[in-house]
């Protein structure tokens, strides 16, 4: 009788195969309807088949029937955890065929909001991460900072999650100042006091870091081939951040830090969303600070429309208005490529207009992609428990990787 | 002056790129400050190489497809590349039909199996050499390739549970009411077709 390779003895003297389990597509820990196919031996993972698309909701042939206004809010709904990351990128794109210019008050509110974003994104992943490596406290703490975020941005557009606030050509509405001085107040004073409590009981924890730390460890060159982006590649040692880079709105007016990670673990990649919440706070006083007065939405009739009391003077101004919300306006032929530093990664829209009122082509890149796609070679040789942890690093909603 | 995101001036690049690439490129346009390279379909691995080791584009972020019914060949595939040194972003484009396969940059870069994966699902485009090619957005068991422009956005078939047989089943699509698609042609601007009442003075 020969052994074949797949059967391992064990101590009882029977023989078992290595076998393969269905992780999810229901699971806590799976952050979303993620299937994971494991062939396991015994608790090691040998292989690991991510089965994406169960939460396919054709976003991007939608959008091809709408015009570019209406197709907005469906940026909100890919990453239901970072709504307004995802507007930024599409809204940048339309402008960037349309060569339209923002006004400065707008592009302050942008960042604003972006990096308040970025802070109610971190609070969910870094929160769901300590919970799936089992500390449940810190978690219920980071909820109530992402559950004052919600009620800035209800304040701001009305809506809690789906903000749809960010248009081609500057924001829909502008703010009341009793917002800015509640987000400074915010920021001074609540922000950093929970943020630090919740952070100080797992940052040093030992338990905390004897589940990650050394955990799917990626270097530099890897993070590189695998289309790594946001904190996955600053965690792996690379220092590549677009709003510094490449930057946007008014990012090149703002001062901070990006932060890396030394050994590409999945406590690496922790760390660097914890340092990145503490810089969009930075980023955020700033902008309070600088903020000048002025419009909020372009001037240029064309794109964006007019104000609601020049619509019962002007004859003009009405004809705009039935026009942009009808017909909307038309984006010159062409096709870009836009992509943003939204929390989880590189956001990206390649958007292809044929000079009509709809998109022709509008393909979203989603952060999720790549990482997860990576999942598999950061998994091998580590234990099934890893799974949560690795997963939980990588920051993945599905409402963005299956679009 | 819109304000997305600015790299690296876009000076000269053309030139080193078709430079560098010689007779794979097909041409180099650059329109809205982004250069699109569009490359001989069956050459895409020699010079994607070529753009990363000579010109220094490390990483592939995006591979999009695009259908165009009218042209041919009908399919556009665009690879979005970043190089993290230079900060500069190109695109690469090749055309290809149905029945001709893209050559796979798996070999490059590992992060293509996945994009490369979605583009033969939504268009149905095959890549040569990736080891693979399995669907990856649409359900198990789908058929038809959902991004062509002549695939409805309705779809063919719906999804329910049903009490009577106890499990989830596929129907045709029955909607009571049509998609409405509108038309905002102007007449004034070029539309070619005939306002109701028009043909009368045709006819004369």
């Amino acid at each position: 009788m020969s052994l074949s390779p797949d059967l391992a003895p064990t101590t009882t003297g029977e023989d078992i195969a290595n076998y393969t389990i269905n992780f999810g597509p229901q699971h806590p820990a799976a952050h979303g309807v993620l299937r994971l196919v494991m062939e396991l031996d015994g608790e090691i993972i040998e292989r690991l088949d991510p089965h994406v698309g169960l939460l396919h909701r054709g976003t991007e042939k939608l959008i091809e029937y709408k015009t570019y206004l209406q197709a907005l809010p469906y940026f909100d709904r890919l990453d239901y955890c970072s709504p307004l990351g995802m507007e930024h990128s599409y809204v940048l794109a339309v402008e960037k065929l349309l060569n339209v210019e923002v006004p400065l008050r707008a592009q302050y509110l942008r960042v604003l909001f972006a990096e308040l974003t970025r802070i109610c994104n971190h609070m969910l992943n870094l929160g769901s991460h300590v919970m799936d490596v089992g500390a449940m406290t810190p978690n219920l703490w980071l909820f109530e900072i992402r559950e004052d975020c919600l009620n800035f941005f209800e304040r701001a557009s009305g809506a809690r999650m789906h903000a749809a606030w960010f248009r081609p050509g500057g924001v829909h509405q502008d703010v009341p100042l009793k917002l800015l001085t509640d987000i400074a107040d915010w920021l001074d004073n609540r922000v950093p006091q929970l943020f630090e409590d919740a952070i100080s009981l797992v940052a040093d924890n030992r338990i905390f870091k004897q589940r990650n730390v050394d955990i799917a460890v990626v270097s530099k060159e890897d993070s590189i081939r695998w289309g790594f982006s946001g904190p996955m590649i600053r965690a792996a040692g690379i220092p590549w951040d677009i709003r510094k880079s490449q930057p946007y709105d008014v990012y090149d007016r703002v001062e901070f830090d990006v932060p890396v990670g030394t050994k590409g673990d999945c406590y690496d990649r922790f760390m660097v969303r914890v340092e990145e919440v503490r810089q969009s706070i930075r980023i955020m006083k700033q902008c309070l600070r600088d903020m000048p007065e002025g419009p909020v939405l372009t001037e240029d009739r064309k794109v964006a429309p007019p104000k609601r009391a020049d619509m019962k003077q002007s004859m003009e101004a009405l004809i705009h208005h039935f026009k942009l919300y009808t017909e909307g306006f038309k984006v010159p032929e062409g096709s870009v490529y836009v992509a943003t530093e939204s929390p989880k990664g590189e956001f990206g829209v390649y958007l292809v207009s044929d000079g009509t009122n709809k998109p022709y082509r509008c393909k979203i890149r989603p952060t999720a992609f790549s990482h997860l796609q990576a999942m598999d070679f950061m998994s091998r040789g580590h234990m099934l428990a890893d799974t949560t942890a690795i997963l939980g690093a990588l920051d993945i909603v599905f409402g963005e990787c299956d679009r | 002056m819109h304000s997305a995101p600015r790299y690296a001036s876009n000076d000269g690049v053309a030139d080193a790129i078709a430079k560098a690439l010689g007779k794979h490129v097909v041409q180099i346009t650059e329109a809205h400050g982004e250069i699109a390279v569009e490359v001989v379909t069956s050459k895409l691995v020699e010079a994607m190489t070529l753009l990363r080791d000579e010109l220094a584009y490390q990483q592939l972020m995006e591979i999009a497809g695009v259908d165009w019914p009218d042209h041919d060949p009908r399919f556009e595939v665009v690879y979005c590349l970043l190089s993290l040194t230079k900060n500069h972003r190109i695109r690469v484009h090749v055309r290809t039909n149905e029945d001709v396969a893209v050559p796979s940059v798996t070999s490059i870069w590992p992060v293509a199996g996945w994009l490369e994966r979605e583009v033969f699902d939504m268009y149905g485009v095959l890549f040569e050499g990736n080891s693979d090619l399995r669907r990856i957005l649409t359900d198990y068991g789908f058929s038809g390739h959902p991004q062509r422009k002549d695939f409805p956005l309705t779809g063919y078939t719906e999804l329910r549970y049903s009490e009577e047989h106890k499990r989830v089943m596929y129907e045709p699509v029955s909607l009571p009411q049509d998609f409405r698609k509108f038309d905002f042609m102007s007449p004034w601007e070029g539309a070619d077709y005939v306002l109701p009442g028009d043909e009368k003075g045709e006819q004369k």
